[in-house]
């Protein structure tokens, strides 16, 4: 069970929770100039980094605000938590890019 | 807004009233049950960094908006409980008829009101042991030092998804369920309360 920090609520369980995936994936700004493997490739291909992973969750049974959660997928540690629209922390991010 | 007479419980059907009045006063009873009565409650969003929005609301209600998160406000016959940075839940009796001015005064702030009276009972919860009642089924922090009158936070009670809000140090606490849920939160609580004794108390307390 993870004690996930929502920005707004603080330390709350896990299951209050629901997890969107990786983060800081920017829609294309013209989907019709893609072709179809551009398309498949923004919609469902993922990072699945072994380590540290940013990844965007939201707190359903509470605030059901989205918010960025920097995590350890091997340890399940997290290490920061970070508002929407927020640049990740500078070093987990350098961290998650060397790692993949 | 809401009209009271309209109004139907979805805890009609468990005989509460019947059975406040047959129960008695068993003075030892350490958890306290009863289903509030209704009362209208809007949904109220907006931006909160918005002076004029504030300003609004607060000549409505008389009371400003909690910007604190988890945290409410209470006016003359109107309480605000904070559900996310932009918004908030408004809690008033039927008769509090000023809510219907909230519409008008919000034009062009670009604010949703949204009345949703009907969605939610509101069980309340009091007694020596209420607190825990509400540990065994909330994940939440309730000691008084993390959790106290006028708090009140959005989180799951026995897996449902409720309102809890602290309206006293007794303790007291107001737990808004969807009606949906109504049924089977009353149903977990008395059967969590069991061992300190339950009292049904009338729905007027």
């Amino acid at each position: 069970m993870l004690l996930i920090s929502c920005p707004w609520c603080g330390a709350r369980d896990e299951t209050e929770f629901s997890c969107g995936g990786e983060a800081h994936i920017a829609r294309p700004a013209d989907p019709n100039a893609l072709s179809d493997a551009e398309w498949a490739d923004y919609l469902f291909m993922r990072k699945n980094t072994r380590g540290p992973y940013l990844e965007r969750w939201v707190h359903t049974a509470g605030c059901r605000r989205w918010f960025n959660v920097a995590r350890d997928t091997v340890t399940n540690e997290i290490t920061a938590v970070y508002k929407m629209g927020a640049k990740p922390p500078r070093a987990r991010a350098k961290a998650s890019r060397r790692k993949r | 807004m809401a009209d009271p007479f309209q109004w139907q419980s979805p805890l009609a059907h468990l005989g509460l009233a019947a059975r406040s009045n047959r129960e008695g006063d068993p003075g030892d009873a350490g958890v306290h049950l009863s289903e509030r009565p209704a009362r209208t409650q809007v949904n109220l969003r907006g931006d909160s960094a918005d002076d004029a929005f504030n300003e609004a609301v607060t000549m409505v209600l008389g009371v400003g908006l909690p910007a604190r998160p988890n945290t409410t406000a209470a006016g003359e016959g109107v309480t605000v409980l904070w559900l996310g940075p932009d918004e908030w839940l408004v809690v008033a009796a039927p008769d509090v008829d000023r809510l219907a001015a909230l519409e008008t005064a919000l034009a062009g702030h670009g604010a949703a009101v949204t009345e949703v009276s009907e969605s939610r009972a509101v069980i309340g919860l009091t007694g020596a042991n209420a607190r825990e009642v509400l540990m065994k089924g909330c994940a939440l922090d309730l000691h008084p030092r993390a959790f106290r009158a006028g708090r009140c936070a959005q989180t799951l009670l026995a897996r449902a998804g409720v309102i809890l809000h602290q309206t006293g140090n007794e303790p007291a606490y107001d737990i808004y369920v969807a009606r949906s849920f109504a049924d089977y939160l009353w149903t977990w609580l008395e059967d969590a309360a069991g061992e300190y004794g339950v009292r049904v108390t009338g729905a007027d307390t």
